[in-house]
């Protein structure tokens, strides 16, 4: 084509004429699955490890061994049964049965195969019958075909194995040693995913790294911030490194749609669910458990969805996600499923049951770790309608030793809630009034650290009123409760020591009225934000418990998440995608100072990359705290220079900007100088420009509206 | 200052012009009669009726002697400033969505509507002194952006004619033989379609508006991009400060979405930037629904806006506003 610019009608014209349609709008372009346009994905080995399983095609054919040997005459009775038990499983292929006879003897071979019509179906049949007994002689041994070549392969003679050099890795905390003691985050709007440093004295943000389709739905954090976990359908992946992100690990898991870390980040949990080839199957759920570092599977699970419902039937807790929850604090020494009449817990040394067997407990519905020790909070709800109280029991593992007991009488609900510390752990209890027409609310407080953990029971002032949060200050002794009725509720706090008595709960102090319906503490404690999200259009009230006062209150029009940073010095307030407008973040300061808000279109997630506990000693900290002047004395400096640094750097800017102006107002001046004569011209020689060079003048005019003459007259 | 309320449109503004003695304001609205005010006090001067359907925009020339208006009936019509009758109809086969006569007044460009058939199309006709010599024969039409073309004015010395529409693109054609000489890059332009387009007061440079949320400004010769001022809201209308070095920019959430969202939500204030340092300085509340039309009187001491709410909202400056320094 020639430089010149064609007319869009004649390029249209032209389309027209070959039939093409130029309404294209490439965004509503979605390339069909598997078609990639030649642009190869970093992903693609992964694809390939998976297709190289079912290479051979025999995916889906069983060998099963130790039938009993028959003779012709029994050959079909015993293809009968063989298909009896096998298409209770799945659908066999037709001509899928088969069972070779020696041509001389004319009797069996004691091993047939199967074909189904899917490996799914295949790999199910062989855990369901491996090791099904016939009879006493013959003991099924059940194999996938393609494990035969597998093992065939495995070479006769040992080799050691190559040794790798050691290479140091990267060190991934380094993000922890910023020069100015920055929190990262990491946000996801549209199709991008990118890690930030909150640069709060700068009032901005600095990128560290972005990525476009980093995930395929979320991205979460491990829960020391050492790596970033993505997920893929092929499974789970998690990035980190010294000052970028590169991929540390990939963990296969065809549609893996929930993850999950162990609290010491050693493993990770990733949870799928499949469609049962028979409709009126449970879906089949599969849950691996992986080492994080190695990226070996450590154990697997799979199962139909009923088996990995939490709260067995029907039970109280209506999240059933994670499954396993972790126990035993950050040491990930053990991990608990609920299961009907039981919990299951198992510990990490050898991903098997403690003691072989699962903890029996009748009718439990919800239990919970301690967030420190080994212990079990379990809740067993009333049963035989009223004549067998609920309870709440604590169990010490590995032991499986109750600590501690308490019924409760006419419970409808009960929520527990640790103390971060796992110093206190407060149960919600729901109470039927006599009539039972309706609940009321209260507390049963165990001191777990106490010698015989004493219990002790908090009743609201007014009992009837409903609680709509509840939270623990973290590594404190204090908890805030919202109760009351919306729209507008009351806050109060209470401390597990009173001024008297160290072994009392005390009320401090009640807010009425407040806008709020979710409570934020500062991992640090003493603070506290009190946020009205949803129906209250994300009210924010900053408030100081140490002094009980209000330290500020503000709004983030229509914020649906409100975060501290894991440092305490900051808040983000999010929008998220829920909503059409406004999405976007903004960071303030602990005290509820505005910092600076960034609007992001599709915006999904907003999270602070954790950091590790202190190693500091809680008596350093104390002495850290109480001498914290000579210690912000140099921060403060930096903070100083810095605003000087900004302010020369903004005027610098302004001047730039100023002068880059100038020229090309003096430039327009030019050519509008040029342009008089014939401007005129075209205005038929009219020569007044003015409105260019528009300038108001204000003119006072005095008239003289009428003038009259008076004789006064004048005594002397 | 207090802004004065002028109400008299009983259907959401469209337009807003001054003329260049700074003393009339002319409205459009979708109410089929566009409306004329004293500029100073907003007490309303007379109407132009004749329009069959909501007018989108107006011109009025620079001795305020006609006005031209563009209307969704399909025509556009000369006025007499003074009497309020009709003068000339040019008829089209589809929506006049906007007007602007050439320097000198001899010349005006009108784009019109995608309709039925018939595609998006910027015409340019010739504009007798004499009335009664008027024809409806046009001088040049262009055809070819895709969509609805929202804003086309003159160049410098009536050389070029710039366009901006539904397709985010701006273009410059060569007046004197229709081709398209500059195209908007589409890194740096506007992701969105474009709702309005005003020029600075002596045409050197222009402010664009769009729905990215974002308002540009361009060097009218050589398309190049100078300024970009963001914000958080859709932007249907532009204005620039004659006076001082201000945008102003006005806009809101889709007029059928406000009813079912918080008044707050939709931020219909109008926001007024640094033209240079692309900085917020301020904002004027107070309309009910998007604003749809800004204008800023010649000298600079006043400016009105109209809404998607069916009022005109002038504002005469406070002596504060310009000693405003950021």
């Amino acid at each position: 084509m020639a430089a010149e610019v064609m007319l869009m009608n004649e390029i249209e014209a032209t389309a027209a004429q070959m039939g093409i349609d130029m309404n294209i709008d490439f965004s509503s372009i979605q390339l069909p699955p598997g078609e990639n346009c030649g642009i190869i994905s970093d992903d693609d080995d992964v694809y390939h490890d998976d297709q190289l399983e079912f290479d051979s095609g025999f995916g889906n054919v069983i060998v099963v061994d130790n039938l009993p040997v028959v003779p012709r005459e029994k050959f079909e009775k015993l293809e009968g049964v063989i298909r009896k038990i096998y298409s209770q499983i799945g659908v066999i292929k037709e001509d899928g049965l088969w069972m070779p006879v020696d041509p001389e003897t004319k009797k069996t071979l004691g091993y047939c195969f199967i074909e189904y019509n899917t490996p799914q179906e295949a790999e199910l049949a062989k855990e369901k019958t491996h090791g099904y007994k016939l009879d006493r002689a013959h003991i099924f041994a059940v194999n996938m075909f393609d494990d035969f070549d597998k093992y065939m392969k495995v070479p006769d003679e040992w080799a050691p194995p190559e040794i790798k050099p050691y290479t140091p890795g990267e060190n991934l905390q380094k993000w922890l040693a910023d020069e100015k003691a920055r929190d990262q985050f990491v946000i996801r709007a549209g199709t991008d995913t990118e890690v930030l440093w909150n640069d709060a004295r700068q009032s901005k943000t600095e990128p560290v790294y972005k990525r476009t389709f980093w995930t395929e739905s979320f991205v979460q954090w491990s829960p020391m911030g050492t790596y970033l976990a993505t997920v893929h359908r092929q499974g789970a992946a998690v990035w980190g490194g010294a000052n970028t992100f590169n991929r540390l690990m990939r963990y296969a898991h065809p549609q893996v749609k929930l993850i999950d870390f162990s609290p010491g980040e050693k493993f990770l949990v990733t949870y799928s669910s499949h469609e049962p080839s028979n409709p009126r199957d449970a879906n089949r759920v599969v849950i691996n458990i992986f080492d994080v570092r190695t990226g070996k599977v450590m154990r697997d699970f799979k199962g139909s969805a009923d088996e990995f419902a939490v709260g067995g039937a029907g039970g109280v807790a209506g999240n059933s996600w994670p499954v396993f929850r972790w126990g035993g604090g950050k040491e990930d020494k053990y991990f608990a499923k609920l299961g009907k009449n039981m919990i299951s817990v198992y510990e990490t040394e050898t991903f098997s049951l403690i003691d072989k067997k699962s903890l029996k407990v009748e009718n439990v519905v919800d239990f919970s770790w301690s967030p420190t020790d080994p212990i079990i909070a379990l809740f067993v709800p009333e049963l035989g309608g009223g004549n067998q109280p609920a309870r709440v029991s604590l169990v010490q593992m590995p032991g499986k030793e109750e600590l501690r007991q308490k019924n409760l009488f006419s419970i409808s609900d009960c929520k527990m809630y640790w103390q971060s510390n796992g110093d206190y752990l407060a149960v919600k209890a729901d109470r039927y009034t006599k009539t039972k027409k309706s609940t009321y609310t209260g507390f049963e407080l165990f001191r777990i650290k106490e010698r015989d953990i004493p219990i002790e029971v908090l009743e609201l002032d007014n009992k009837n009123d409903k609680i709509i949060a509840f939270a623990w200050e973290p590594k404190g002794h204090r908890f805030a409760v919202i109760h009351g009725d919306n729209p507008r509720p009351d806050v109060s706090f209470y401390s597990m020591r009173s001024t008297h008595n160290l072994g009392r709960v005390a009320k401090l102090t009640t807010l009425k009225g407040k806008q709020a319906n979710a409570l934020f503490w500062s991992p640090g404690g003493r603070f506290i934000v009190l946020a009205g999200l949803k129906g209250f259009n994300g009210q924010l009230e900053f408030f100081n418990v140490d002094e009980l006062e209000t330290m500020a209150t503000a709004e983030h029009f229509m914020a649906t998440d409100v975060e501290w940073d894991p440092t305490g010095r900051y808040v983000a307030t999010s929008v998220t995608s829920v909503h059409e407008m406004e999405n976007g973040f903004n960071i303030w300061s602990f005290n509820g100072r505005l910092l600076y808000r960034i609007l992001k279109d599709h915006f999904f997630q907003f999270l602070w990359r954790p950091r590790p506990p202190s190693f500091l000693t809680p008596e350093k900290e104390e002495e850290i705290a109480r001498n914290l002047k000579k210690y912000s004395k140099k921060y403060e400096a930096e903070d100083q220079d810095v605003s000087m640094l900004l302010s020369e750097q903004d005027r610098e800017k302004r001047r730039m900007l100023k002068e880059e102006w100038e020229k090309w107002v003096s430039e327009w001046r030019r050519a509008q100088e040029e342009e008089k004569l014939e401007r005129q011209k075209l205005r038929d020689g009219e020569a007044s420009d003015e409105e260019e060079e528009y300038e108001a003048k204000e003119v006072e005019v005095e008239e003289v509206l009428d003038v009259s003459e008076e004789v006064l007259s004048f005594e002397e | 200052m207090r802004p004065i309320l002028m109400k008299g449109h009983e259907r959401p503004l469209t337009f807003l012009k001054y003329n260049r003695d700074g003393d009339l304001l002319f409205s459009c609205a979708k109410d089929h009669t566009p409306t004329v005010w004293f500029a100073d006090n907003g007490e309303r001067l007379g109407t132009y009726r004749g329009h069959n359907g909501a007018v989108w925009t107006c011109d009025v020339s620079r001795d305020s002697m006609r006005l031209i208006t563009g209307s969704a009936d399909q025509t556009v019509k000369l006025w007499n400033v003074q009497k309020g009758t009709q003068l000339y109809t040019f008829n089209f086969g589809s929506p006049a969505r906007s007007v602007e006569f050439a320097i000198g007044d001899k010349l005006a460009v009108i784009t019109t509507d995608p309709f039925m058939e018939l595609t998006s199309a910027i015409h340019v006709k010739r504009i007798a002194g004499d009335s009664t010599e008027q024809t409806e024969e046009s001088v040049l039409v262009i055809k070819g952006p895709q969509g609805r073309i929202n804003r086309a004015v003159w160049g410098p010395l009536n050389r070029t004619i710039i366009s901006a529409g539904e397709d985010a693109v701006i273009r410059i054609w060569d007046f004197e033989t229709g081709k398209l000489l500059k195209e908007s890059d589409k890194e740096s332009g506007h992701k969105k379609t474009i709702t309005s387009l005003t020029k600075a007061a002596d045409g050197s440079h222009f402010l664009s508006g769009s729905l990215d949320k974002s308002a540009k400004l361009w060097d009218t010769r050589t398309l190049t991009l100078i300024k970009t001022y963001s914000t958080e809201r859709p932007v249907n209308a532009v204005a620039m400060s004659p006076l001082l070095d201000h945008v102003v920019l006005g806009g809101g959430q889709d007029a059928s979405a406000v009813t079912t969202t918080d008044h707050r939500a939709g931020k219909f204030e109008a926001k007024f930037y640094d033209k240079i340092l692309q900085e917020e300085i301020g904002g004027v509340k107070g309309h009910f629904g998007p604003i749809n039309a800004l204008a800023f009187n010649p000298d600079g001491k006043s400016c009105s806006s109209g809404g998607e709410d069916g009022y005109v909202r002038l504002h005469h400056f406070d002596p504060d506003y310009f000693n405003i320094k950021i």
